[in-house]
């Protein structure tokens, strides 16, 4: 009899702790990336490969979102994965791809939302400091661009929204708090 | 440099047979169309030849005689589709193994050079001539003017990655001038610092000199050439200034020869791909 009361009053505790805990630290669980890719003017389009990912001041990455041709006949768009030059040199050639929940086909013009799940284990793990947010356009036929966006890691409320503008093949980029 | 025109053409036949090298008249280079590759077996065609203008084949072709490929696992493979043609030697490669593979041309041995009683110069092997060690004492006389005998040893490779850089075709084989990463040749970009050491047979080898030298030479005036020593370890840090595919060419020399050869030199020469940032 005692004992149930005494593990529900320490149940009811760590339960209110959690949330006064979650209200002042863990104010956030998922950041929205908006990423605008701009009309080209060009006689052949095709969609950009993209990549985005979290990079320490060591070069060490983490991956966010990969956009490319994965439903090709005979994986024929990873040939092209190379092209994603910084991805893939950190990231892109000592990896599988596709990568489960984060990869999706390539996306034309428009504005894009990636949202980011705080939460996972891969990023909870990350090691806190100063990161960038990478993101990296490689278009066929077309030019390169990447957009870096510095932010401290855990992600602290007060410091969103972050924003960012490509020049060429990436347009406005902006990092919020959901 | 002033070289007369039929030494001239010496050289580049000699070096086309693989038993001489000679960085200063003409450069030998094997070109990949691209060093890098991602997804299932990617396929790479080479260039390879000999000329003055980088990358531009107007000489001769480098002969497929004597060329290797080690695949990543260090095992012997062969390339696809040979073909040498007036100006160049071109060949394929389907990278089944993911890794690193090096393609290349290694040769070496005793040479000797000296002047016949009529003043004529003569050199050993001669044109078109394989070297054998066993006919040194038939070929070439005990004693004659301006004789020199050297082991001469020539390297001249290229590198391409599939997926990640793997290291093993960097294992030292202890034979001439090798060139042993620190950085990997696979992973150079603009503006970063690549270190590389380089032995010869098998030992640090201090005092390497070092041109490198741009390709798309004809379309600038200055040949904007960049000269290094390897330091006491056999040690040299290469910054790019800018992107682009690189011709790295070395010379060693010491006198540490054994009789008959009085002198003992290794050339090694490599193109490399540096990448924007």
């Amino acid at each position: 009899m005692n004992r149930t009361i005494l593990s529900n009053i320490a149940f009811f505790s760590m339960f209110a702790l959690s949330i006064v805990f979650s209200n002042v630290s863990v104010a956030a669980d998922k950041l929205l990336i908006d990423v605008e890719m701009p009309r080209m003017n060009v006689a052949e389009y095709h969609k950009p490969y993209v990549a985005i990912w979290l990079e320490d001041s060591n070069r060490k990455a983490t991956q966010i979102a990969l956009w490319y041709d994965l439903d090709m006949k005979d994986n024929e768009g990873a040939k092209w994965l190379k092209d994603i030059r910084q991805w893939w040199r950190r990231i892109g050639r000592s990896s599988q791809q596709p990568f489960d929940g984060l990869t999706s086909a390539t996306k034309g013009p428009g504005k894009h939302s990636i949202v980011v799940d705080l939460t996972s284990k891969h990023l909870q793990s990350l090691p806190k400091g100063e990161y960038q947010l990478r993101i990296e356009a490689s278009r066929e036929v077309g030019g390169k661009e990447v957009v870096n966006i510095p932010l401290q890691w855990p992600v602290k409320s007060s410091d969103y929204p972050l924003s960012a503008s490509g020049s060429t093949e990436l347009g406005s980029i902006k990092v919020s708090i959901d | 440099m002033n070289i007369s025109t039929p030494i001239k053409a010496l050289l580049s036949i000699t070096m086309v047979m693989g038993l001489c090298f000679n960085a200063s008249a003409h450069r030998a280079w094997i070109l990949p169309s691209t060093t890098n590759l991602s997804g299932d077996a990617p396929w790479v065609t080479f260039d390879a030849a000999v000329s003055n203008s980088l990358f531009v084949p107007e000489h001769v072709p480098l002969r497929m005689k004597g060329l290797m490929v080690q695949d990543p696992n260090g095992k012997s493979i062969d390339v696809a589709n040979p073909h040498t043609g007036k100006y160049r030697s071109t060949f394929d490669l389907n990278l089944l193994t993911p890794g690193t593979y090096k393609i290349g041309y290694a040769s070496g041995g005793l040479r000797a050079s000296w002047k016949d009683k009529d003043g004529k110069r003569k050199r050993w092997p001669g044109r078109g001539e394989t070297a054998n060690d066993a006919d040194f004492e038939k070929a070439v006389p005990k004693k004659a003017d301006s004789l020199k005998v050297s082991q001469s040893f020539r390297r001249l490779e290229t590198y391409v990655t599939s997926g990640e850089p793997t290291t093993k075709v960097f294992e030292a084989t202890n034979s001439g001038l090798e060139l042993v990463p620190v950085t990997h040749p696979n992973d150079l970009f603009a503006g970063e610092s690549a270190k590389f050491q380089f032995l010869f047979e098998g030992e640090p080898a201090v005092g390497v000199k070092l041109a490198i030298v741009k390709g798309d030479t004809r379309f600038r005036n200055d040949q904007n050439q960049l000269d290094l020593v390897t330091d006491a370890k056999g040690y040299v840090s290469i910054t790019w200034p800018e992107a682009g595919v690189y011709l790295i060419e070395a010379e060693f020399e010491d006198d540490k020869a054994q009789a008959p050869a009085t002198i003992r030199t290794g050339s090694y020469g490599a193109t490399f791909a540096v990448y924007p940032q």
